[in-house]
């Protein structure tokens, strides 16, 4: 049986991993090449990089450090971050990258799945979404969750799958940062309107947080999280055990 | 010396790393000399069956894999370079494969229960049905590895040597002889997968 996939992820900015608190107020926390070394021997199942650099020397900075973690580690790599056009896939696929996600770039051209899926087929394809309540909808949130783009939340998601995203990557803003679980009603919507596997991100503070989300929803594939384990409030090889003794299947 | 074929069908960096990480000596390439003296040949392959079986035969590139293995050196696909050494593919149509290993690639969806997702994504474990191949000597029956797939073997259970769980018995390894196939990614499966391809490397 398929196992349930601890996955850590890395905000890099100019060659360095940062976490934002409700993607406001950066902190420098470590190399990306150490973290992503420290992680991948300490049991995470994958690891999704971020690029957040600004400018074309962040970007470039980012696809060296890329190749450089893409040499050490051998355990699927997903890339986000400044993925605007298909020559963006190729960049990061080129220096070892397995998956590559999107938000803005399809925000503002959603062919960019089509394109990308028809090249590199649906696997390669990652829609993540930056959702937030407003009114009491779900509406998706562009640029780091800073803008409401108005679009509502599931049938956007539905939309991207159709076009061939292969996963969905669902952050929450709501809980982002708040360490008080995963959005359980959000991962919910979403894994009731699509048929592919669904990464929840945003709001896991301790162990327990993943114990309720596999337990609650079967239908989530992975657990997604940046400063709890960058702080190593929660340790990967704890959590799987713990998920193991609860009868949730992992990877040990 | 290893040679990885490289006929124009994905990313090889991530193959040729975990080789490098074994200390196993590789060459990239689509030179059939090159392949000829090497000692063994990894076949990759990412994307549709048809496009990567057209490039191979343009390339002329499937006479020699064919004539190398029927001479006994040693030969592994991967992912899609595993479904490459198969008779036939269904997917998107019927095309031939290299006829190196005995049976057919198929849809999952025909294999497996309607609410199963697909592509079958994650670590899913083996389960040894030849635990004497060669390229499992490094590693346990149960061991996770990295699968990423929508197309899958059938009717190969003469050849299969793994199998994983999902929904249904899927396809995992297969053997025959000095050919081996992979449909997981050995390159993307942590410690177990460098020892699979450990396995396969030395003698």
């Amino acid at each position: 049986m398929i196992t349930k996939r601890i996955i850590p992820c890395l905000d890099v900015k100019n060659g360095r991993v940062v976490k934002g608190v409700n993607f406001l107020g950066l902190s420098d926390v470590s190399s990306p090449a150490e973290l992503a070394k420290f992680y991948s021997d300490n049991g995470a199942d994958e690891l999704v990089f971020y690029d957040i650099a600004a400018s074309s020397e962040g970007r470039a900075l980012f696809t060296d450090i890329l190749c450089e973690v893409a040499k050490t580690i051998f355990i699927p790599l997903t890339v986000g971050g400044g993925i605007n056009e298909v020559s963006d896939f190729d960049r990061v696929l080129k220096c070892g990258a397995d998956k590559v996600s999107v938000n803005s770039g399809a925000i503002r051209n959603p062919n960019l799945i089509y394109e990308a899926a028809k090249l590199y087929g649906d696997q390669c394809v990652v829609i993540s979404a930056d959702v937030k309540r407003v009114d009491g909808v779900f509406r998706v949130f562009a640029k780091g969750g800073r803008e409401n783009t108005g679009l509502e939340a599931i049938e956007w998601i539905k939309k991207c799958v159709g076009l061939g995203a292969g996963e969905v990557v669902l952050n929450s803003i709501d809980t982002d940062g708040v360490k008080n679980g995963f959005d359980l009603e959000m991962l919910d919507a979403v894994c009731n309107a699509v048929n592919v596997p669904v990464i929840a991100s945003g709001g896991a503070g301790c162990i327990d947080d993943f114990t309720n989300l596999f337990k609650t929803l079967p239908k989530v594939d992975a657990g997604l999280a940046a400063s709890i384990f960058h702080f190593g409030e929660v340790n990967i090889a704890d959590l799987k055990q713990t998920l193991k003794n609860e009868n949730i299947s992992v990877r040990i | 010396m290893i040679a990885i074929v490289d006929y124009g069908v994905g990313n090889l960096f991530s193959l040729k790393s975990s080789f490098d990480a074994i200390g196993a000596e590789t060459i990239i390439t689509g030179d059939a000399d090159v392949i000829r003296k090497a000692d063994k040949i990894i076949l990759p392959g990412v994307g549709a069956f048809e496009d990567a079986i057209k490039k191979l035969r343009l390339t002329g590139l499937d006479k020699i894999i064919i004539k190398e293995a029927e001479n006994g050196k040693p030969l592994m696909g991967i992912c899609l370079g595993m479904q490459l050494l198969f008779d036939k593919s269904f997917e998107y149509g019927e095309y031939d494969g290299l006829g190196l290993i005995h049976g057919e690639i198929r849809s999952i969806s025909e294999v497996v229960p309607k609410d199963y997702k697909i592509p079958h994504i994650g670590w899913n474990a083996l389960n040894f049905t030849d635990k004497e191949c060669k390229i499992f000597r490094f590693i346990k029956n149960g061991d996770f590895v990295y699968f990423v797939h929508s197309y899958c073997g059938v009717d190969c259970r003469e050849n299969t040597v793994a199998t994983a769980e999902y929904g249904a018995s899927l396809t995992a390894a297969v053997a025959r002889g000095n050919i081996y196939g992979c449909q997981f990614h050995p390159e993307k499966s942590g410690a177990v997968g460098l020892n699979i391809l450990r396995g396969f490397c030395e003698d």
